[in-house]
């Protein structure tokens, strides 16, 4: 996968994931040009197109877009499986996951996707280990203030 | 909203977040950013260190504030810092979207990386390969990509590890492979296919598969490891797999990613492992035929996504007719599903399997289907693929009833795509021509119907085609000027009738109804809506008239005579009036005649359309079969007696041998089509100047896309509520 992109109807970028590197400028305008070509798209319309050299693959989840940017080779199908298995992972750790949740806590739903994907290739497509994944994350996250001892530090310990 | 309990809940943030969607224009929300980027500023510069909780704050603020869209320019060092407590994600995130090349902070990041990778504790071992996969920077790559084979592969890592760093290695591979030595661990990587996990194995194989296709005997013993993992998945029942059953298919993903690693080689050749593999593939496309076990579109496109995997592998290794049969009426059915996303898939598939010689002929049964969708679908980019396989199902027995479908949908194609139909139509008509006056038909409705579109290319072509083919001039120049009479006909219209009549317009001079003064002034009577190279170029056609035909010299004369020519602002024109004149007024008709003798026949070279399609549509697109194909078929482009029996004979065979002789066009597009004849010195100039490249397309409207910011609405409704969503 090249890129993910979540956008509203309104055309408010949500989250945006690069997997390869790109120059903020071209950034910008790529995200442009496909929000307005996929915003532009009606509802029975099948979701997959061809745009530059890649693949597009998106799917609509109530308010929000899905977008995902694949290879030639790489197969659509499995794709839009992928955009479902993520909205499950949020729609679990959030519990029915709206827009707001993503919103308002977005580096949460960044961090899940890192665990999803990584380097634009799934890592797991058990939900189970994703989410104790994140789950033993957040436990750590919530221990206490004071910083890693000093040994820990140097990779002593 | 969250079921975690959230503790460190930053309220701050969330706060932060509010404002800035309450703000109810674009000046308001830069105001409250500039706002509060004083403030971390200063928080960040003051003499009181801040804790953990407050920094993990700020730099989350700076992060939401940079995908709005703003620059940040600092930041960097404290979110370094938080690296090294022990809640480094918010650091590592801020690290991998704000990539900074300062070699300082790279040490440190490097640094925190390193110790985090050695601390024995996944979950920041796993955070630090994330970061060096996200940035995946080479000074990363030089830094860690010796340590990160070792951690894959060593007994002890935890699987959650492995998979990271199997994926990290991944794309530390795909930016600086020339760092990523395998050597050592190629063997135990490729074990890693049989591994308990299926998450480890998952992961292994997006990375086995990158490297395959660029070390393939290397890692060539993963083929019949590949084979027995997918055998064992495609057999098993749907309880088997429990945690990586999808809605009722086991391991969808596994089950692609073996497919798409088995496409980087051949056929394997142990009799065992081959038939392994093809009662895989055939228990697939079983699968295919049974009834569903689920209503739910996630386990239809789940168990089809395995299917045009499957499918894909059967057509590169078309080596199976049964297999590539089998495929291909599966493909079939698809074409007429309920589904659009089917259907865009089976159109695309189908076009790869048309070029298979097994399948070729299974494919063109589906034409009338494939028509059908071209008229009647109602989303371009489905009736874009079926133009697609149109092109890919085209030959001798059916290129006449295709060239013609494809003709009446550009007339009313989407402009984005009419330059790209109209090269296909042209490449088809030359290439299949039995008859070249069907085929000179086909490039003048082409002009007719997308005239903006047809680029120099198409219409030398058709030019040095008709020089070349004795048999199609009359024809030609009676179709020509049949073209011309009407009353709004396009430029690119005027400029090959300009030619063809200049060059052949006595073979229907002895009708009353084309005589050459009738022909003349229908030339002329477009010559003011010309634009200056096709004025040239009627102006050299005029010339030729007077060669042509020595009664009309008079008119012609006082045409070329009158100011507007002879002291014409561009001086291309003004030159070729004057010394046309001239040439008329003193040169004798045996001069004349050899200065405008009739233009030789073009030397056979490479075809530049094909050259230009494949330049657009970029590599891949144009198989080589075709470029064969169309070398093989040049040979019979020259010399107008060659027609008949001959033609037929090679006509039928539909296998493509590279033949030594013709070739096409020249790809040296730029090279003046209408070289002046040698005994003429320099007096007809270049005849054809270059026009500029093909109009960009649409640019995107940069302004005020995002500018009017409306009240915030989006909606609290759940993503994955049924019907909330698209329904197919």
């Amino acid at each position: 996968m090249r890129f993910m992109l979540l956008f509203s109807r309104q055309g408010k970028l949500r989250l945006q994931k690069w997997y390869t590197a790109t120059a903020e400028r071209d950034k910008k305008k790529m995200v442009r040009e496909l929000m307005q070509i996929v915003l532009a798209r009606k509802p029975k319309m099948c979701s997959f197109l061809e745009w530059r050299d890649l693949k597009i693959v998106y799917k609509r989840y109530a308010s929000l877009y899905f977008c995902c940017a694949i290879e030639e080779q790489d197969n659509e199908l499995i794709t839009l499986e992928v955009i479902h298995r993520f909205v499950e992972l949020l729609d679990k750790y959030f519990g029915s996951v709206c827009e707001l949740d993503i919103i308002f806590n977005f580096e949460k739903a960044y961090f899940i996707l890192d665990e999803f994907l990584m380097g634009g290739e799934i890592q797991d497509t058990s939900k189970k280990s994703v989410l104790k994944a994140i789950e033993q994350a957040d436990l750590l996250q919530e221990e206490d203030e004071s910083p890693r001892s000093v040994l820990e530090e140097m990779g002593l310990a | 909203m969250p079921a975690v309990s959230k503790g460190d809940g930053m309220r701050g943030l969330a706060v932060f977040i509010s404002d800035i969607r309450n703000c109810k224009s674009k000046e308001a929300e830069i105001k409250r950013i500039n706002k509060e980027l004083a403030n971390i500023r200063s928080k960040f510069k003051g003499d009181k260190a801040l804790d953990g909780y407050s920094k993990k704050k700020y730099v989350c603020k700076l992060l939401f504030i940079f995908l709005l869209g703003h620059d940040i320019d600092f930041g960097h060092m404290e979110a370094v810092n938080l690296l090294s407590s022990n809640k480094p994600a918010g650091g590592y995130l801020f690290i991998s979207v704000l990539v900074n090349s300062n070699s300082e902070l790279i040490r440190l990041i490097n640094n925190a990386i390193k110790n985090d990778l050695s601390s024995r504790n996944p979950t920041f071992m796993c955070l630090a390969l994330h970061c060096i996969a996200n940035v995946g920077s080479r000074e990363m790559a030089e830094a860690f990509a010796s340590e990160i084979p070792r951690i894959l592969v060593a007994g002890d890592t935890m699987d959650s590890v492995k998979q990271s760093a199997a994926l990290c290695l991944l794309r530390l591979y795909k930016t600086s492979p020339d760092l990523v030595l395998m050597g050592e661990w190629t063997s135990r990587v490729v074990h890693l296919l049989n591994d308990q996990h299926m998450g480890v194995v998952t992961a292994a194989i997006s990375l086995i598969t990158c490297l395959s296709q660029k070390n393939p005997d290397e890692f060539k013993t993963c083929v019949s490891l590949a084979v027995s993992r997918l055998s064992r998945i495609v057999s098993s029942a749907s309880t088997d797999l429990q945690d990586y059953t999808y809605y009722f298919v086991p391991a969808p993903w596994l089950s692609c990613k073996l497919l798409r690693l088995l496409q980087c080689y051949p056929p394997p050749e142990d009799g065992a492992v081959k038939g392994r593999l093809v009662e895989c593939l055939e228990t697939i496309l079983n699968k295919a035929q049974e009834p569903p076990k689920s209503k739910k579109v996630q386990h239809s496109n789940a168990k089809n996504a395995i299917l045009f995997e499957a499918i894909s592998l059967i057509i590169h290794y078309d080596s199976e007719p049964n297999l590539l049969v089998r495929a291909c009426n599966q493909l079939g059915q698809f074409l007429q599903h309920r589904e659009t996303n089917l259907r865009y898939l089976a159109l695309e598939s189908m076009c790869t399997l048309a070029s298979s010689e097994f399948s070729h002929e299974a494919v063109k049964t589906h034409i009338e289907t494939v028509i059908n969708a071209l008229k009647t679908e109602r989303d371009v980019s489905v009736r874009q693929r079926a133009a697609d396989l149109l092109y890919a199902m085209c030959d001798r027995s059916n290129a006449k009833q295709i060239v013609a479908e494809m003709l009446s949908y550009l007339e009313t194609a989407d402009y984005s795509i009419r330059e790209e139909m109209v090269l296909k139509v042209a490449i088809l008509a030359e290439k299949y021509a039995v008859d070249y006056s069907w085929y000179v038909d086909t490039i003048l409705n082409l002009i007719r119907i997308a005239g903006d579109y047809v680029s120099e290319e198409v219409w030398y072509r058709v030019i040095q085609i008709v020089i070349n083919r004795d048999d199609v001039q009359g024809y030609a120049a009676k179709t020509v000027f049949e073209a011309l009479q009407a009353p709004a006909c396009h430029e690119n219209m005027v400029k090959v009738g300009g030619y063809i009549l200049g060059e052949f317009g006595n073979l229907i001079a002895g009708d009353p109804r084309s005589s050459p003064l009738v022909q003349f002034n229908l030339l002329h009577s477009k010559f003011h809506l010309c634009s200056v190279p096709t004025r040239a170029l009627l102006l050299s056609a005029y010339i030729k008239f007077i060669n042509l035909f020595p009664e009309t010299k008079a008119t012609i004369q006082e045409v070329l005579r009158c100011d507007s020519q002879i002291r014409n602002s561009d001086v291309e024109l003004q030159q070729r009036a004057v010394e046309y004149l001239k040439l008329s007024s003193i040169a004798s008709t045996d001069v004349l005649a050899t200065v405008l003798e009739e233009m030789p026949p073009f030397p056979e070279r490479e075809s530049s359309i094909l050259a230009k399609l494949k330049k657009k549509k970029g590599p891949g697109t144009v198989s080589v079969t075709d470029l064969e194909d169309s070398k093989r078929e040049g040979g019979e482009l020259n010399g107008g007696g060659e027609r008949g029996p001959d033609t037929a004979a090679m006509a039928s065979s539909n296998a493509s041998t590279p033949s030594p002789s013709a070739d096409l066009l020249g790809i040296r597009s730029a090279a003046p089509v209408g070289a002046a004849p040698a005994s003429a010195g320099s007096l007809l100039v270049d005849v054809f100047s270059e026009a500029g490249p093909a109009a960009p397309s649409a640019a995107v409207n940069d302004d005020g896309f995002l500018r009017d910011l409306e009240q915030p609405t989006e909606t609290c409704d759940s993503l994955l509520v049924e019907g909330s969503g698209d329904s197919e």
